[in-house]
């Protein structure tokens, strides 16, 4: 019993951390001024944002009785497709502003 | 006979474990996995122009315990950053130069920069051998450069080009 209170205490810990990197992400992308910076945030959300709450979801659904392990495969296809979507856009963006100084 | 059956082992194996993780174990999942486990590899056969080569395995594991602790710390650093006063954010653009060639090399170095929060990797030289990358404080450039090719490039280096 105890150790369900434990790792039921792990699990909300960890969906409040989520919920605050989350949180700060959003906050960066309303507060911010210029595209690049902007970028920046949703990085932040979808890694340990979106990680934090996947570990929860897996210690919930395995105290429930039921090993789910979706959440492994959830985080991988997270990690093929942010860096692919972020570098489209910063294509996009470097479009309009080919100031940058070749090497 | 095992190769013709399996042009990419690595990816099938990829490919069967990613079904049953999905649609769980029950023996017609096993058959279905299996059965998309040969034909996808077969069927994609002529696309896969340049595959990599991986080598070097415990350094690869090392590589992601690396990265994940990387993506907490800088977390934690940017959400700092976003949350005080913009005017102490000093982005720029910052060339990378290179010295892996393997483009599957490249590709995972541009992720896990991207990963990282506080880096994005956002071009790349057309000859390969600069990665633009743009830092929301960069602060020390130098620093920075030898950073990423210390933590991240010379371990993919190792993976991807080792055998060679």
């Amino acid at each position: 019993m105890t150790t369900t209170f434990l790792l039921d205490l792990v699990s909300s810990a960890l969906v409040i951390v989520g919920v605050f990197f989350t949180l700060v992400g959003s906050i960066g992308l309303v507060k911010l001024s210029d595209f690049m910076k902007r970028l920046h945030c949703p990085t932040k959300a979808s890694t340990l944002g979106v990680g934090c709450v996947l570990i929860a979801s897996m210690i919930d659904f395995s105290l429930a009785g039921e090993t789910s392990l979706h959440e492994l495969l959830i985080s991988l296809f997270i990690f093929i497709t942010a860096p692919v979507s972020a570098h489209l856009m910063v294509k996009a963006a470097l479009r309009d502003d080919p100031n940058i100084p070749r090497p | 006979m095992m190769r013709r059956l399996f042009p990419a082992p690595l990816l099938s194996a990829a490919l069967f474990i990613a079904w049953l993780l999905l649609n769980g174990a029950a023996p017609a999942q096993l058959a279905l996995g299996a059965v998309l486990a040969t034909a996808i590899p077969w069927l994609t056969e002529p696309v896969r122009v340049d595959r990599p080569r991986f080598s070097a395995w415990p350094t690869l594991v090392r590589l992601g315990f690396v990265v994940l602790f990387d993506i907490v710390v800088s977390n934690v650093r940017v959400a700092r950053l976003i949350l005080g006063p913009e005017a102490r954010i000093d982005p720029r653009f910052v060339w990378v130069p290179l010295t892996i060639r393997d483009p599957h090399g490249i590709v995972a170095l541009a992720g896990i920069i991207t990963l990282t929060p506080g880096t994005l990797s956002s071009d790349l030289s057309d000859d390969r051998r600069h990665l633009l990358v743009h830092c929301l404080n960069a602060g020390d450039e130098a620093l920075l450069i030898a950073t990423i090719k210390q933590r991240y490039e010379a371990p993919l280096i190792r993976i991807f080009e080792g055998a060679r």
